[in-house]
């Protein structure tokens, strides 16, 4: 039914207790790219502000590589400081 | 030596051959104070998410070199001299940014990976 095909953008509170895992051990990601924006995109909420650890399940390391990215792509303009309808 | 990462954006309201001419500039201070540019790479005009300096897009433009240290604040100080730079950004890049570039340069990722994008 309709609520399958939702796609939640952050994990809803109730019923998603599934294991968070850190997509970036994951897929051995190493280096997270501050220009592609389309890709920070995924961590980033509608207002555009940085999305937390306990949402998307990334590990502190790799949480702090992502807020320097994306702090980054602010500054030369790639995404918005702060905004309303980003996605 | 290390190696570095600098992502210039210029006015919009520049002719073509203006841009690439001020570009030309900064790309003759990196050679001649004994630098070595790796890659260079035009993103052309872009829309910016926030209008910096009442300008809706910019002119990007990414310079990947190897220099020491004393080069980078000599072409910044040019950078915040001229005034058709919006905004520039410097970054030092360690191994793994290394690795990466070099994979997206050899087209690593041009076939769409199953999930993870870009940044792999």
């Amino acid at each position: 039914m309709a609520r399958d095909q939702i796609q939640y953008v952050t994990a809803p509170k109730v019923e998603d207790n599934r294991k968070k895992y850190c997509r970036f051990k994951k897929n051995g990601i190493k280096y997270i790219d501050y220009k592609d924006a389309n890709f920070l995109l995924k961590f980033v909420n509608e207002q555009g502000k940085i999305l937390p650890r306990r949402l998307t399940g990334t590990s502190l390391k790799f949480q702090r590589k992502v807020a320097q990215a994306v702090k980054r792509a602010r500054h030369i303009g790639l995404l918005p400081f702060v905004t309303d309808q980003l996605k | 030596m290390n190696q570095y990462e600098t992502v210039i954006v210029l006015t919009p309201l520049l002719s073509e051959e203006a841009a690439k001419e001020a570009l030309a500039k900064f790309t003759a201070i990196i050679k001649d104070n004994g630098a070595e540019i790796i890659a260079e790479d035009n993103w052309g005009l872009r829309k910016l998410a926030y209008p910096i300096d009442k300008k809706a897009n910019g002119f990007f433009h990414l310079t990947e070199y190897k220099a020491d240290g004393g080069l980078v604040s000599k072409l910044e100080l040019e950078l915040k001299r001229d005034e058709r730079v919006l905004r520039f950004l410097t970054v030092r890049l360690d191994r793994h940014a290394i690795a990466y570039s070099e994979k997206k340069r050899s087209g690593a990722f041009n076939k769409k990976p199953k999930k993870e994008e870009a940044s792999a």
